[in-house]
C-alpha cells in the first residue's frame, strides 16, 4: 500500500442538473506536486472544494489523510488582522505565546516579509498578500496545500517571481500540493504531474509526468516540452504547423 | 484638484461663517422682520454670556448628552446583536424583517404621547424615544452587513478549525465593524435630532426644553444661542465617533 494522503475514487459531482465532474479518479502521493489544468468553468475549483471537505461529492469518495489548507485566488486574508495575526491563525494550537511568535517570525523570513508583521493586508501589494496567504497555509501542522489559482490576480512578472518563491518555499517546507490553474506554463514549471481536464463535465483528458527536479526554470527543456504536449492535446498547437481552435 | 493647505482649510470656513453673520446683520438692520422675531447678532452674543453665567446652558448640554448616551448606547447594545442574528439566520430575518422595517418607518416622535403616559416627563421618556429612533436603523444596517460578509472568510475559518459558534465573534463581527461604525455615526446623528424634539414636548430640562422655554419667554436671542449650541454639539459627537474609524482593525474598511 502506497502512502497517499489524497485519493479520489470515481468521483462525480453535480449542482442540481449541472454535471460538473464525471468519474474522476486521482491519487496524490506524499510530497507530490500535482497541477490540475483545464478551461475555466470546467470544475477545477469544485474539485478543490471537494478535496478540502468544503463540499461532498454527489457520488464516489474522497480519502484525505492529514490537514489541508487552501490558498485562495485573492482576498483570503482577514483584512482586520495584521500580517502576523493572519499567519498566527495557523498556529492556534501552539500554547506558548513565545513559541508562536518565534514561528510567525520564521514564516515571515521564509516569505521575505520581515518588517511587515504589523501591516494590514490592504497596505500590501497583491504578490505580498499571496505570500502571506501561503505562509498562513504552511503554518502549524498542515500536510496538504490546495492552491486555487493563487497567482491569477497578479501580473506576469510577479507571477514568475511567485512561482520561484513557491518552488523555493516547498524545498524548505515540503508539502503535498494540489494546484488548480488555467496557466499551463505555471503547471509545467511547478508540478511533478500535470493533469489536464476537458470541458464540463470534467474528465481526465491527459496526464503527464515531469521527471526534472524542482525548482525548474520556466524555459527548462522538459517544461517547454510539457507545455507543447498539453497545448497539442488541447488543440492549440499541431505538429503539422496547422493551428486549429478547440 | 489639489487639497487646500492647513491655513486655507481653517480660513475658508471661517470666511463663510463671517459672511453669514454679515448677511444676518444686514437682514436685521433692514427691518424686514420685526425686532421681536429676528434677534441681532450682538443680542445673541449677550444672551450667550447670560446663559453661561447662570450655568443653565452647561447643565442643559449635560442633560441632553446624558439622554442621548443612554438611548444610543442601549440601541447599539441591543441592535448590533439583533442585526447579527438576523443577518446570519435567514429564518429569523424572514420573520422579523417586516416588523423591523415597519418600526423603522414609524417616526419615533409619534411615540411621544405614549412615552409621556408610560414614563412621564423626565429622563426616561426621551431615552425611550432616542432608543426607538436608533435601534431599528442599527438592526437593519448590521443585518445587511452581516448577510453580505464574503463567504471566503468562513471557509478560511473552517480550514483553520475555528468552530462555527466562534465565527460570529471572530469573523462576522470584525468583518462588519467598518459598516457598524458608519451606522453608529449616522444613528448618533439621528439621536441628536430626536432628543431636541423629545425634550421640547416631553421634557422639563435639556436643550430641547430650553428651546421651548425661550420661545415661551419670547427670547429669540436665547433661542438662537440654543440652536447654535445644538448644532455644534452634534458636530462634536460625530467628531468623537469618527475616531473609531482610526482604530487599526477597523481602518481597512475605509482605505481600500
Amino acid at each position: 500500500m502506497t502512502d497517499s494522503p489524497l485519493r479520489i475514487y470515481h468521483v462525480s459531482h453535480s449542482f442540481d442538473n449541472l454535471e460538473v465532474l464525471r468519474d474522476l479518479s486521482i491519487e496524490v502521493l506524499r510530497g507530490e506536486f500535482v497541477a490540475i489544468v483545464g478551461p475555466s468553468g470546467c470544475g477545477k475549483t469544485t474539485l478543490l472544494n471537494l478535496l478540502s471537505g468544503f463540499d461532498r461529492p454527489t457520488s464516489g469518495s474522497i480519502e484525505r489523510k492529514g490537514k489541508s489548507r487552501m490558498v485562495h485566488q485573492q482576498d483570503g486574508l482577514f483584512p482586520w488582522q495584521t500580517v502576523s495575526e493572519n499567519i498566527a491563525l495557523g498556529l492556534r494550537h501552539v500554547k506558548s505565546e513565545q513559541e508562536r511568535r518565534q514561528k510567525v517570525h520564521e514564516l515571515l523570513c521564509l516569505i521575505r516579509l520581515e518588517g511587515f508583521e504589523n501591516s494590514y493586508p490592504h497596505q500590501l501589494s497583491g504578490g505580498m498578500r499571496q505570500r502571506v496567504e501561503l505562509a498562513r497555509a504552511l503554518a502549524g501542522s498542515s500536510d496538504i496545500l490546495l492552491l486555487d489559482e493563487p497567482f491569477s490576480s497578479l501580473d506576469y512578472l510577479t507571477r514568475l517571481r511567485m512561482r520561484q518563491e513557491v518552488a523555493r518555499i516547498l524545498q524548505e517546507w515540503p508539502r503535498t500540493v494540489v494546484l488548480v490553474t488555467h496557466d499551463i506554463e505555471e503547471a509545467a514549471q511547478l508540478a511533478d504531474r500535470v493533469i489536464v481536464l476537458g470541458e464540463r463535465p470534467a474528465q481526465i483528458r491527459y496526464e503527464l509526468n515531469l521527471a526534472a527536479r524542482r525548482p525548474r526554470d520556466p524555459t527548462h527543456p522538459e517544461v517547454v516540452d510539457a507545455i507543447h504536449q498539453v497545448l497539442t492535446k488541447l488543440h492549440f498547437e499541431s505538429d503539422s504547423g496547422e493551428y486549429t481552435i478547440a | 484638484m489639489t487639497k487646500p493647505g492647513a491655513i486655507w482649510s481653517v480660513a475658508l470656513p471661517l470666511a463663510v461663517v463671517g459672511a453669514t453673520t454679515v448677511i444676518w446683520t444686514i437682514i436685521w438692520w433692514s427691518g424686514i422682520f420685526h425686532e421681536s422675531a429676528f434677534p441681532a447678532p450682538l443680542a445673541v452674543l449677550r444672551g450667550f454670556s447670560e446663559e453661561l453665567r447662570t450655568g443653565r446652558l452647561f447643565s442643559d448640554i449635560v442633560t441632553s448628552l446624558f439622554r442621548v448616551t443612554c438611548g444610543f448606547g442601549l440601541a447599539a447594545a441591543a441592535g448590533i446583536p439583533a442585526g447579527l442574528w438576523m443577518g446570519q439566520k435567514p429564518l429569523v430575518r424572514t420573520a422579523f424583517l417586516p416588523v423591523v422595517n415597519f418600526f423603522r418607518n414609524l417616526s419615533p416622535l409619534a411615540w411621544i404621547p405614549f412615552a409621556i403616559l408610560w414614563f412621564g416627563v423626565g429622563d426616561a421618556s426621551p431615552i425611550f424615544l432616542i432608543f426607538l429612533s436608533a435601534f431599528f436603523p442599527t438592526v437593519l444596517a448590521t443585518m445587511a452587513a452581516a448577510a453580505s460578509v464574503p463567504t471566503i472568510y468562513s471557509r478560511v475559518a473552517e480550514d483553520f478549525g475555528i468552530a462555527p459558534s466562534e465565527q460570529i465573534v471572530r469573523i462576522t463581527l470584525p468583518a462588519i465593524m467598518p459598516q457598524v461604525v458608519t451606522t453608529l455615526r449616522v444613528t448618533a446623528g439621528i439621536c441628536w435630532l430626536v432628543v431636541v424634539a423629545a425634550e421640547m414636548i416631553a421634557g422639563r430640562d435639556g436643550l430641547g426644553f430650553a428651546v421651548m422655554d425661550a420661545r415661551n419667554g419670547l427670547r429669540t436671542d436665547i433661542l438662537v444661542v440654543e440652536m447654535i449650541v445644538i448644532g455644534l454639539v452634534g458636530v462634536a459627537i460625530d467628531r468623537v465617533l469618527e475616531q473609531l474609524t482610526k482604530i487599526p482593525s477597523i481602518r481597512w474598511g475605509y482605505e481600500r
